[in-house]
Formats: C-alpha cells, sequence, structure tokens
C-alpha cells in the first residue's frame, strides 16, 4: 500500500503503523519513504509492502492508496493494481474515484487536532483491508503509548465509515520487527562493543546519532555531537588510542571532510569504523535520496596507500551483522572500516532477523601479549598485525604518529624503515583479505543452470533478487568491495557465460572495481535520478540487455 | 618507572636558539615533579599538531599523538572523553591553532574540557620555513608576504577570555620559572587550561630583545581574577602588531564544571549489550 500527504502530516509515523499491523499479521515487510529536504509542505510518500516471504524492495505497482491530500492521488492512483483500492480523505479531495473518508467529521465528531488525520486515514484503510479491530488497537497502543487514546477514537470513526473491500492474508508465525537500516546499524554497533559514537547530522544516517542518544541514557554509551566531521573523526581516533571503540557516520560530503583523518587511521594504524550512507551528489545533491556513487571515493579516499575494510550489506539484517563484524575487524586488524549503505537501507523499513547474542570474536589475544620489552607500538610480525595496547598502559610508552615512524612510533624518514613499515601495512591488508574467507563475504543465488549473472550490490539487491527469481538468472553480490573478494567471487562467476552489472550510479563503480580484479561486464542497468529500482523495472531493463 | 629518560634518543633538530627547547624542558622539568610525586607516567598523553613544536612528541617520553596539522584538540578531546583520569596535554603550533584548526579552538574553550592547550607561538610558520600567521603583526614580511601581511592580527588571549576557557594565561620562552608554574598550574586547573607561549623563532621572526625590553609579570595579587572585563582589559593591552608592555602570568581562572562531568552526569550506569538490543526489539513488536 501506499500512504500519501504533505510534509508535516506524519506520513512517517503512519506508515510506522502500516509495519507494525503488517508484521503482526505474520507477514514479512518492506518500506519505502520518499520525501523532500524540507520539514513543511511538498508531497511525502510512504511504500509500505507486505509478503509471504521476505522481500527487500517496493514495486511499482500497489494494492491500496491511501491519500491525505490530492497530490497522493494525482501521482499515484495511477500506479494502483486491478482490484486495488484508493481512499482518500474527501475533505480535501473533493472529487476522485475511489472510497470517501470525510476526516473533517470523524475529527469533528471527537474534537480531535489535525496530527491524528493518519490516523484517520489508518483506520480507514483497516476496515477496507479487513484488518480486526482488536489488532488496530494493539498496534495503535505500542506505536503511540500514552498518545493512544484520541487517535484510537479518530480511528474507530472513520473505521466505521467504510466497508471491508479487500482481505490481507494472515500468516500464523510470531511477528518480526520491522527495523530501519539506521536502526539495524545502531544495534550492530551496539553489539559490536561500541563504547561512542560520534557524528555531525547528516542525511541519511542523522537518525543513528538520534537513537543512539536515546540509548545513551540506559547503557554506558557515549554519544558526542562535535563542530564538524573534521573533528567527529579525529576525536573518533583519540578515543580509540585511549581504549574507547568508537563508531562515526556521515554521507559523502561529511565524508569529504574526514578524509584527511582517514588516512590518518591508516598510518597511525589506530582504528575507526564509519557507517557511510550514500545520497546523490555531487556536492548537496539531493539530501534525501539515493545512490551508489561512493564505492571508488570509499576506496581512495585519503593521502597514500593503506589497507582499509569496505561492507556494503543489503538489508536491515545484514547491516546488523556487518556493523558489528566492521567493529570487530576494525580493531583487529586495526584499520578503518568503512559500512557503506545508501538512503534507501538507512531509512527504507525491514522485517529483521536480529541475534542479540551475535557472537563478536575477541580482539586477538596476541593483542594484549607482548613478545618482549619494551612495549612497541608498531612492533614489525610476519602477519603485519602488531600487539595492540592503549592508554592508560602500566610502565609502557605509547606513541602513535601520522608521520612515518619506526616500530617505537618516533618519526623517522630512513629508507629502510620506511620501506619496512609500507611492507607491513601491506602485509596487513592481505592478512586482512584472508581473514575475510571466514565469511560470506558475496552473496549467490539463483540455478546451477543460469548462463547469465546479475551483479549488484548494496540495497539495489532487493529489486534484483526479485527480478532474478522470476528468470533463469544468477544473482551475484560482493557484501566485502574492500579488500575484494576475488576468489570467493571467481566462483560466484564460475559457468556463467555473461554478466550484466546493475548499480544507482552512471559510472559503473562495482563494474570498474570488478574490472580491476579481471572481471568484465557485458551489460549494465544504471538509474541515478535518486530513486531506488523497483522490481519491474528491472526485469523490464535486463530483457533489453539480457 | 625512573624519569631520568623523560627525554628520547631521537636526535633533536630544532635550530640553535629556538625557544622550543625551553619549552620541552620547561615541561619536563613540570612531569619530573609530578611523576616523582606519584602520579603514574603512564597518565600523562601529549597530542601535538604538525610543524616545529609538534616534534615534542617525539622528544618526550611519554605517552604520544604526533596528529595532523590543525588538530590536536579533537584528537586530545577524544582522549580525554575516553579517559578522564588522564592529563592530556596538547602541544600546538599558532599556524597550527590560530589557523588551520581554529575552530577546534573555540570549541575546546566553548566545552570547557579538562585538557592543557601549550601553544607555541612564534608568530610565523616555522617548519614551512617563515610565512605569516594568524598572530604575525601587520606588515610582517613573510615569504607569502613578501610586501607585508595584509591583516590585523589575532589575539588568542581576548578570544579566549571571551569564548570561555576557564584558565587563561601568558608565558615566555625565555622566562622558565613562570612557564614552569604556568604549566603546573594549567595541568592542575581541571577544566580547558590556555597557556600562550611567546616562542623565540630563531630563524625566522627572532623577536627576543621585542620581548625582553617589552614583556612585564602581572601581579600575583591581582591576577589571575574570575573578573571577565578585568581579565580582557589585561588580554588588550598588547595587540600582537603595535608597540606596547606584553603582560605575562596567568590572567583569568574560575571553576566551571568540565565537558567530561557534563557528559557523565548524562549517562546512566551500564547494561550489556544483549539485553539492550533486547529491549529494543521488543519495543518494536
Ligand atoms: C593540511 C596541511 N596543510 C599544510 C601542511 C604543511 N605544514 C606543515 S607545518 C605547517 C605550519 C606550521 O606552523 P605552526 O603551526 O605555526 O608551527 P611551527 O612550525 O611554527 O611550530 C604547515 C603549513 C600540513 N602538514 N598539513
Ligand atoms: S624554524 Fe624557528 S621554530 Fe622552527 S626549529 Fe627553527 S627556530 Fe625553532
Ligand atoms: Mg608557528
Amino acid at each position: 500500500m501506499l500512504i500519501g500527504g504533505r510534509a508535516g502530516e506524519g506520513i512517517n509515523r503512519a506508515s510506522a503503523v502500516l509495519n507494525r499491523l503488517m508484521a503482526r499479521l505474520g507477514r514479512y515487510v518492506y518500506m519505502y519513504y520518499d520525501y523532500p529536504s524540507l520539514i513543511r509542505g511538498g508531497h511525502n510518500f510512504a511504500i509500505v509492502r507486505s509478503a509471504d516471504r521476505p522481500i527487500g524492495t517496493h514495486r511499482e505497482r500497489v494494492d491500496a492508496v491511501i491519500a491525505l491530500d490530492r497530490e497522493t492521488v494525482r501521482q499515484h492512483a495511477s500506479r494502483l493494481s486491478p482490484g486495488g483500492v484508493l481512499l482518500f480523505d474527501s475533505s480535501v479531495v473533493r472529487e476522485s474515484v475511489g472510497v470517501p473518508v470525510p476526516l473533517d467529521e470523524a475529527l469533528d465528531a471527537e474534537g480531535a487536532p489535525p496530527i491524528t488525520r493518519n490516523s484517520g486515514m489508518i483506520g480507514a484503510f483497516c476496515r477496507a483491508a479487513g484488518i480486526p479491530w482488536s489488532l488496530v488497537e494493539t498496534v495503535f497502543e505500542r506505536e503511540f503509548g500514552r498518545h493512544a487514546g484520541i487517535n484510537l477514537r479518530v480511528a474507530r470513526r472513520s473505521f466505521e465509515m467504510v466497508e471491508e473491500r479487500i482481505r490481507i492474508p494472515r500468516i500464523d508465525r510470531r511477528p518480526l520487527p520491522v527495523l530501519t537500516g539506521n536502526e539495524a546499524i545502531a544495534l550492530g554497533l551496539v553489539r559490536g562493543g561500541l563504547d561512542t559514537y560520534i557524528a555531525y547530522p547528516m542525511t541519511p544516517t542523522s537518525s543513528i546519532l538520534h537513537l543512539l542518544a536515546g540509548f545513551a541514557s540506559r547503557t554506558a554509551l557515549s554519544v558526542v555531537h562535535p563542530e564538524s566531521e573534521i573533528a567527529v573523526i579525529l576525536m573518533a581516533l583519540g578515543g580509540a588510542y585511549a581504549g574507547s571503540r568508537c563508531a562515526v557516520g556521515t554521507s559523502g560530503g561529511g565524508f569529504c571532510l574526514m578524509t584527511e583523518g582517514l588516512s590518518l587511521s591508516g598510518m597511525a594504524e589506530v582504528p575507526v569504523v564509519i557507517v557511510l550512507g550514500q545520497r546523490p551528489g555531487p556536492s548537496t545533491g539531493l539530501p534525501t535520496y539515493s545512490c551508489q556513487t561512493e564505492l571508488l571515493f570509499a576506496r581512495h579516499a585519503g593521502q597514500g596507500e593503506f589497507p582499509r575494510l569496505i561492507a556494503a550489506p543489503a538489508d536491515a539484517s545484514e547491516a546488523y551483522v556487518w556493523s558489528a563484524r566492521a567493529l570487530e575487524l576494525a580493531w583487529r586488524f586495526q584499520v578503518p572500516a568503512i559500512l557503506l549503505a545508501d538512503k534507501t537501507l538507512c531509512e527504507g523499513g525491514y522485517s529483521a532477523v536480529i541475534d542479540p547474542d551475535l557472537r563478536v570474536a575477541a580482539p586477538d589475544d596476541r593483542n594484549a601479549m607482548m613478545p618482549g620489552e619494551p612495549y612497541l607500538r608498531y612492533r614489525i610480525t610476519p602477519d603485519g598485525v602488531s600487539p595492540l595496547r592503549t592508554v592508560p598502559s602500566a610502565g609502557d610508552v605509547i606513541k602513535v604518529n601520522s608521520y612515518e615512524h619506526d616500530e617505537s612510533g618516533t618519526t623517522t624518514e630512513d629508507a629502510e624503515i620506511s620501506a619496512a613499515m609500507q611492507r607491513k601495512r601491506r602485509e596487513k591488508a592481505r592478512t586482512l583479505g584472508e581473514a575475510l574467507r571466514a565469511y560470506e563475504t558475496v552473496d549467490v543465488s539463483g540455478p546451477d543452470t543460469a548462463r547469465v549473472g546479475v551483479v549488484t550490490w548494496g540495497s539495489t539487491a532487493g529489486a534484483v533478487r526479485e527480478a532474478v527469481d522470476e528468470q533463469p538468472l544468477r544473482l551475484v553480490r560482493p557484501i566485502v568491495l574492500e579488500p575484494f573478494p576475488t576468489e570467493a567471487f571467481r566462483a560466484a562467476v564460475d559457468g556463467l557465460e555473461r554478466l550484466i552489472v546493475v548499480e544507482q550510479n552512471w559510472t559503473g563503480q562495482l563494474e570498474q572495481l570488478m574490472r580491476l580484479h579481471g572481471f568484465g561486464a557485458d551489460g549494465r542497468v544504471h538509474r541515478f535520478d535518486g530513486r531506488p529500482f523497483t522490481v519491474e523495472e528491472i526485469v523490464s531493463r535486463l530483457a533489453e540487455v539480457v | 618507572m625512573a624519569t631520568s629518560d623523560l627525554i628520547t634518543p631521537a636526535p633533536n633538530t630544532w635550530c640553535p636558539g629556538c625557544g622550543n627547547f625551553a619549552i620541552e624542558h620547561a615541561l619536563k622539568d613540570v612531569l619530573t615533579g609530578m611523576i616523582d610525586g606519584g602520579t603514574p607516567r603512564e597518565e600523562f598523553v601529549l597530542v601535538t599538531g604538525i610543524g616545529c613544536h609538534g616534534k615534542m612528541a617525539d622528544y618526550l617520553g611519554i605517552n604520544s599523538f604526533y596528529a595532523i596539522h590543525g588538530r590536536t584538540i579533537p584528537v586530545a578531546t577524544g582522549i580525554a572523553l575516553a579517559n578522564p583520569d588522564l592529563r592530556v596535554i596538547c602541544c600546538a603550533g599558532d599556524g597550527d591553532c590560530y589557523g588551520e584548526g581554529l575552530e577546534h579552538l573555540v570549541f575546546a574553550a566553548k566545552r570547557n574540557v579538562d585538557i592543557t592547550l601549550i601553544i607555541h607561538d612564534n608568530r610565523v610558520y616555522g617548519l614551512t620555513t617563515g610565512q605569516y600567521t594568524p598572530t604575525s603583526p601587520l606588515g610582517f614580511p613573510g615569504r607569502s608576504t613578501p610586501a607585508g601581511s595584509p591583516e590585523y592580527p589575532l589575539n588568542p588571549l581576548a578570544l579566549m577570555v571571551a569564548t570561555g576557557a576557564s584558565f587563561v594565561a601568558r608565558g615566555y620562552s625565555r622566562r622558565l620559572p613562570q612557564l614552569r608554574q604556568l604549566i603546573r598550574d594549567g595541568l592542575s586547573h581541571r577544566g580547558l587550561s590556555f597557556l600562550e607561549i611567546l616562542q623565540v623563532c630563531a630563524s625566522f621572526f627572532n623577536q627576543t630583545a621585542y620581548y625582553d625590553e617589552h614583556a612585564y609579570d602581572l601581579d600575583p595579587s591581582e591576577f589571575p581574577t574570575r573578573d571577565v572585563d578585568r581579565a580582557l582589559r589585561v588580554a588588550r593591552e598588547w595587540d600582537y602588531s603595535t608597540d606596547s608592555r606584553i603582560p605575562l602570568g596567568a590572567l583569568y581562572r574560575t571553576r566551571l564544571p568540565t565537558y567530561q562531568e557534563h557528559l557523565a552526569a548524562h549517562r546512566a550506569g551500564t547494561r550489556d549489550p544483549a539485553s539492550a538490543i533486547r529491549g529494543f526489539l521488543d519495543e518494536r513488536r
């Protein structure tokens, strides 16, 4: 279903209620939220889709349109599937086909404020969709807490104004929580042992900051919002040096400001996790829309050569796991780790499978041990990873340095030591790549007999997976993008004759990365208007190139 | 651990006559006293910027984070937040702290974060061989301003008093006993300690004779004061450009809750991650 209205009419809240309703019917949910970068006015809409199997995208077609304003009818009525239902607030939309809901009447009867209009439309929708009133009550109480009363009374009024039109099948299962990607990332960071989260607000990652700031009052977590992204990453590095697991969050513009700090992390071997939520650029671009344009930027950002981890999860469940893992790996290998997300993932809603007891490996024991005295922060070891100690450590002097340095962390310009340290960092990149073999770094699905592979990454996988499910195609999706999982990727494309790359940019960034590792592409599907792909679009565009 | 190795064996590359030697030794003397007095050596952390001053990280045998140009303060803030028991010292340059990273200085004062800033103000970019900085006098013939700097200098003391630093002082690299005392006071002060040190650059801006002639000590019975207006008047006595007497010593000190104290008050107990996550998920069903 699609619910739309003007910004400020509570479309986001309404979609949260719809998510819960669908989840409580035992269904898998996906929610797409589309809004312009302003606070009042303008057109907002959300698509809440549910199914009997896991989903990670929406479709062009919807079974219900719930219109709080005329614009919603104008823009979206044509998306209705045959047999679908259009519900509209007949106090503001005068003439339309479909089911009129006279919201003014419902509100007047209860003396309710305009902010409850969204609840009124949901009440009407629930009746039209055959959702029992008792479920509506439960969900409103959970979503609105002590404000449930007036919203429920308005919903009840409009519930009684319409008749049942469609029926959404119920599935007998424990409901899965619906989480946005950002919520899953926040929980994953907590699971990974996060001590401090530092961020400067920027769509689409701001809600991680808000959520964790709320968390801070019930956990030992510190949450800091400093003067700029430059300060953000440097505070994180200072914190890590003093033994605090720190993560930061931003989008492309803020990441630009972090690049000098990223390079410092690489040189000083002080770990940090960066959540990079992509939105269309260049520059301020489309702040509240989505893209996949920072893969190569993330890979190359920062002066000099140093190892880094880049992982791009596709949905909330995966975002949870890889956020925890990014912290684990960043600390184990003392490297910067970038969790590459996008607006679709960050702010989209997903039925998520979250294991609160997910095992996160403790830092290597070797890191606490020290072969001999004195402590050398950059001790050269066969795998490039030095024992990690943080200040204060009794009896040790711990020196980290942005200049090239010797094993003790003292500045050097000596040619031999410089080369040895470069080699050490190169070795660490190799060790990290090897450690990643323990994880699923490339997602593969589809029949063994497939001759064509569709390669994609990140949130675009949701739409591609469904499109591929309907055809004899194989989905290949690298989750880890740096160090590139060359062997796993080779195994994934084994037996394929053609590779089509689907991504949300126009330079083909994954395709370029594949080429670098010896994998050519035979066709490509790109989209770059800030809106995510839909299943129907991918099906038809794949048909053109396959 | 003994304090005899507080100066590392790293070869020293400062120019002969450089004021950095005095700052290094003043800091070493103060650290020696405090370590001998029982403060564990590992509780000191030095953060430096990039410039001649930054070499302090290599030369002092304590924990150090040799950071990047202009960014000592956010690194130091991160360290101080992670562990409020550490004694965090920043050695920053004037180009470093008043130019490249000025915003961090203002925010450090505004937050009253508990760190000690030692600004090696030689009023020139030393390491990049002699360009004007934010505290160079109007008309300074630096290498990027051969016709003379067209800018009025910044008054860092006035800026710090105005933005909320809770301890503000000026020292001079040729007044060693006072310099030691200021560093000692800065380290024992809880909150942001801002120490602006007039440091002689022997190679690119040697102001020794000028400072020797114009500097005078503030009357310790009247200063430091908690009176912002009086402190500002003293801060403005010399504008870093026109001829006047140059007051030395602590001019402002007050005790305000620190950034760390405010943040600690916002935080409530611990909870293991799994139960925090479980609680969140339950709310979402
Ligand atoms: C981002 C960046 N820009 C420029 C430089 C080059 N640089 C190194 S030191 C320095 C100036 C140092 O001046 P100051 O901070 O006053 O330190 P001093 O050498 O005088 O102690 C500059 C511009 C750099 N390292 N990083
Ligand atoms: S250039 Fe100036 S500040 Fe740098 S070492 Fe030489 S005298 Fe000292
Ligand atoms: Mg200088």
